[in-house]
């Protein structure tokens, strides 16, 4: 309905400009009729006040869309040691960004007004002035200045990790497929064993080097669970095509490139529970959750299921094009306490244990391993793979 | 000298030829000829209906963003059973339209329907010259960029679907059909059209620079030439370092995925099986992509900000404001865009020293873009402003060029990237930076040079709606983009259903779409002007825009070698508009100098 109304608005708008020019046309017939189809004075003056209500235009987008839209949650509420130093940085940026498109939008169309020609009326000639040229081409350059510094000092500090944090660290592979993401935790060790693509077999699906004593003790996931407060640094990895690994709250991304091992490293310090607690993220739930039941009744209306209430969650998506179903690759994020991701951490089966269970598996169903098996090993390891994104390609 | 001496050569084969003027056929004039208004022409047209093409694309993924899987009739008329079973629009295509909706946009309408069209068509008639260098050249480079077209449009058609890897094409999606459909033999026919569009586009550019530099008439220095021409030139000149590298990303490609080589491909598993291909790399792609894809940018705005400096001044009766700055500008513009193409890939997992580079970079190409927005301004500032539609479309340049550059000050900071990479942040910001400034441009050309390329008038009342309907849709559409770009949207989802998260911000969508919508059916204002004009538009006087560029002192009449007898002689710059100690607010530039005239720029 609200859809139907805007595009009535809109159309209406663009009928009242179309009979405005033809009014336009009418006003011209006593006179001498211009018939060039070059503009007029009357054009002139038209296209000017409409240049001036155009300046209005972009001003009353701009205020509209801020004040609608503008709860942006890339701005606030991060959820990692190093979202202040970004947010800010987008924080100067916008704001730097509102006063020139303010500014120069309203010279720009004030002078369309301002100017608009008549006859007899005479331009000025003035050709060029060094002065002015010097005088804006060196504060765009002061102000860059500023914000390549700060930019290149927070790049640095997000993307190198010092050598005494490195060894702080927790490794945790995130591992991309069409279309979903596994994690791959390193273990007591905090080395990931090797691993390449030509491993893969039956439950080893992540193509784990079975053979590396570092990857003895490595073990899978279908839900990235990380502590509070402890640098996480991960490796992506990927299976088939290019993916990205985004973490919107971390203010983290990556792509996963295959044949090559990427990284991004970060230290979260909100935990899923506290995120949930916050107030923006709770307003934002809410206001989540009344579409969802508006929807839910047309949706119960017409016979289908109900949408499943919304909960908060942090997500890792993916943000690179990757295949059909791209838009829906995505793994739940959690973040513990540093007490629950131990307990969290407890009874892993490990990879080397998965992929031997299912080989005895595999011998007391007596026959040799036939692909309807491989499967189901598959099933044994990643237990709520359910959770993750339903991968039903579409052919 | 030698130039001039040459000029003269070619200028005495031109008027004997004159003489025999008749005897071209309807074949040689209007189908394969070698006379640059006739190719100008072909270029636009062709350029037109490619645009429709994409446009349509655009429209029809809107729909599905606004209303997610609903059924519409519409998709199943266009998109068939198979790609739109019921009317509703299956995943798969949905990726092939945004794909070959940008490849259409970027290369068809505006490198070829943009710089084909108007360099063909300004570069010989501003410069004082019969034709281009080479007019041979000039006809086998609109017929390859005609026949890249067709292949593109065949391509629509395969059983397997269009190429539906994003217009990027970055392998592995586009080199194994097991990863996505379109990449069988849809991804075959882009890259062979693509590949075709490149030569087209490097014997148009290389007929471009060789013109420029060889057939300027007499006293056409290179700082008398108009801004329009130096754009055109400098393109050319990007054109020909950057589109080669394009061409052997291309090839490579072709490549990987028939001959079973492995630059961009590495231990891959798909489908259940190992693949052979092992030491390639997809960061490689994408770095050869990119040495061309960012020039492209400019290759695609730089002649837009040239019709619009023209245009600016012309309207504005004023000199263009800094001509000597403008010039620097395109030229510094030029120079950085070859060396900031790393901006794209800040986490493509290349390393991030590299990143801290290309954010350098790529900030400085603010500055003289930012001399460039401020001289336009400055050139409104004062004048006797003529709202003709070319001019409309300028100023509504100018205003996307800011918004929309301005929002690249945070794309090109690595830091800020992390973030909006790939979310409908960078959408909106290309959009309006170079899609919806580069229309523009191409509009006010088209609206300029109407007259001379057609010696008919176009309905400026039809070109006022379709401007403001434009203008307004424009921002209606892209505005609102950039924050839920900022609320971690990924562009290229084909729904966003699967993520609660982002519910609240499907109105935005349902908004953005209505003013697609409108704004689409809007065009069909300029598409009834334009064709309709060009049979019965209003016939025009010689030099409707009182201009002062040589091209408005050639006859109406469509002529080979542009004019009857002797080339003009060019006396001053192309702005003298509004001089002191005229009578008239334009002098030409074939007007001698008036004895105690003095030069009052720089």
């Amino acid at each position: 309905m609200t859809t139907l109304l805007i595009l009535i608005v809109v159309l209406l708008l663009a009928i009242a400009i179309w009979q405005l020019t033809k009014i336009f046309d009418l006003t011209q017939v006593g006179e001498n009729v211009n018939d060039t189809q070059i503009a007029d004075d009357n054009d002139n003056k038209v296209n000017g006040y409409i240049m001036f209500a155009f300046l209005g235009f972009i001003y009353l987008t701009t205020i509209y869309c801020v004040w609608n839209y503008g709860n942006l949650p890339l701005l606030k509420d991060s959820a990692s040691e190093h979202g202040p130093l970004v947010d800010n940085l987008m924080s100067i940026s916008l704001v730097l960004i509102f006063i020139v498109q303010t500014v120069t939008q309203a010279l720009l169309h004030y002078f369309a007004f301002k100017y608009k020609g008549k006859k007899g009326q005479k331009a000025m000639y003035f050709a060029d002035n060094n002065k002015l040229e010097l005088v804006w081409s060196s504060i765009p350059a002061i102000v860059l200045a500023g914000l390549i510094l700060y930019g290149l000092y927070s790049w640095n500090n997000i993307m190198y990790v010092d050598k005494e944090d490195e060894q702080d660290a927790i490794v945790i592979e995130l591992y991309a497929q069409q279309f979903k993401w596994e994690a791959r935790y390193s273990g007591a060790d905090n080395v990931l064993g090797k691993a390449n693509v030509r491993y893969i077999e039956g439950a080893n699906n992540l193509g784990v080097d079975l053979s590396d004593p570092n990857a003895q003790d490595d073990f899978a996931a279908s839900e990235l669970h990380i502590p509070k407060g402890k640098r996480v640094i991960f490796k992506m990895r990927s299976q088939d095509v290019l993916h990205s690994a985004y973490l919107p709250h971390f203010r983290a991304q990556m792509n996963c490139v295959p044949g090559m091992v990427t990284q991004f490293s970060f230290i979260p310090t909100v935990t899923t529970a506290e995120m949930r607690e916050k107030p923006a993220i709770i307003e934002k739930v809410n206001h989540i959750n009344e579409l969802r039941a508006k929807k839910s009744e047309q949706l119960v209306a017409n016979g289908q299921t109900a949408l499943d209430p919304y909960t908060f969650d942090f997500l890792l998506l993916c943000n690179k094009i990757c295949g059909a179903s791209h838009y829906n690759m995505q793994m739940k994020v959690v973040v513990d306490t540093p007490e629950d991701f131990k307990a969290w951490l407890k009874d892993k089966q490990t990879i080397v244990q998965a992929v031997k269970t299912a080989a005895a598996e595999a011998e007391k169903s007596e026959k040799p391993a036939t692909p309807t098996i491989d499967t189901a090993k598959v099933k044994t390891v990643v237990k709520d793979s359910t959770a993750v994104a339903q991968t039903e390609v579409k052919k | 000298m030698s130039a001039e001496a040459h000029n003269h050569g070619h200028e005495h084969d031109h008027d004997h030829g004159h003489e025999h003027h008749h005897k071209d056929t309807f074949i040689t004039k209007y189908i394969f000829s070698i006379d640059h208004k006739m190719i100008s022409k072909q270029y636009l047209i062709t350029g037109i209906f490619m645009g429709i093409i994409g446009i349509v694309m655009s429209l029809l993924f809107r729909m599905q963003l606004a209303w997610p899987e609903e059924s519409f009739k519409i998709f199943n008329v266009l998109l068939g059973d198979k790609f739109a079973p019921n009317g509703v629009m299956t995943n798969e295509i949905y990726l092939a339209l945004i794909t070959i909706h940008g490849t259409i946009m970027v290369f068809f309408v505006l490198t070829a329907g943009l710089s084909g069209t108007f360099s063909n068509l300004l570069i010989p008639l501003q410069i004082g010259a019969r034709d281009m260098a080479s007019g041979f050249l000039n006809m086998v480079s609109y017929w390859l960029f005609f026949l890249s077209s067709v292949i593109m449009v065949i391509s629509l058609f395969v059983e397997s679907g269009p190429a539906s890897a994003g217009w990027t094409i970055y392998p592995p999606l586009s080199a194994l059909p097991q990863a996505i459909s379109g990449s069988g033999a849809g991804m075959t026919l882009w890259l062979v059209s693509m590949a075709i569009f490149i030569a087209s586009s490097l014997l148009g550019s290389l007929n471009y620079i060789v013109t420029v530099i060889n057939l300027r008439t007499k006293g056409m220095s290179m700082t008398r030439l108009p801004l329009t021409v130096w754009a055109f030139f400098i393109t050319a000149i990007i054109g020909v370092i950057s589109f080669p590298v394009l061409l052997s990303a291309a090839l490579l490609l072709i490549f990987d995925r028939s001959f079973g080589t492995s630059f961009f491909l590495s231990d891959i598993y798909l489908a259940g099986e190992v693949l052979n291909y092992q030491g390639g790399s997809p960061v490689l792609f994408e770095h050869l992509f990119w040495f061309l894809g960012h020039p492209e940018v400019y290759i695609v705005l730089l002649p837009a900000l040239g019709i619009t400096s023209e245009v600016i001044a012309t309207n504005s009766r004023k000199p263009i404001f800094g001509y000597r700055a403008m010039i620097m500008s395109i030229i510094a513009i030029a120079f950085l865009s070859t060396i900031v193409w790393g901006h794209h890939m800040f986490i493509s997992g290349m390393n991030p020293f590299l990143g801290s580079v290309f954010t350098f970079t790529t900030l400085l190409i603010a500055i003289p873009s930012a001399v460039k927005a401020f001289n336009y301004i400055t050139t409104l500032w004062k004048g006797n402003l003529q709202m003709n539609p070319a001019m409309l479309f300028s100023i509504g340049l100018v205003s996307t060029f800011i918004t929309g550059g301005l929002t690249g000050i945070i794309l090109g900071d690595s830091t800020l990237d992390i973030n909006v990479h790939d979310t409908y942040f960078v959408v909106a910001h290309f959009h309006l930076v170079m899609g919806i400034s580069a229309l523009y441009g191409m509009f006010a050309g088209i609206y300029h040079w109407f007259p001379r390329m057609f010696g008919r008038m176009l309905n400026k009342n039809l070109g006022y709606v379709h401007f403001w309907v434009t203008a307004i849709c424009a921002y209606g559409v892209f505005f609102p983009m950039h924050f839920i770009g900022m609320a971690g949207l990924p562009r290229r989802y084909y729904t966003n259903t699967n993520f609660p998260l982002f519910d609240d911000l499907q109105n935005v969508n349902v908004i953005i779409t209505a003013f697609a919508l409108v704004g689409g059916a809007f065009q069909l204002v300029f598409l009834w002007n334009f064709f309709h004009s060009i049979f019965y538009g209003k016939k025009s006087v010689q030099n409707p825009w009182k201009s002062n560029t040589l091209e408005w002192t050639a006859p109406i009449e469509h002529m080979h070698g542009n004019w009857p007898g002797e080339l003009p002689e060019v006396h001053r710059w192309a702005y003298d508009y509004s001089k002191p100690g005229h009578d008239e607010d334009f002098v030409p530039q074939n007007v001698p100098m008036k004895p105690d005239e003095e030069v009052l720029h720089h």
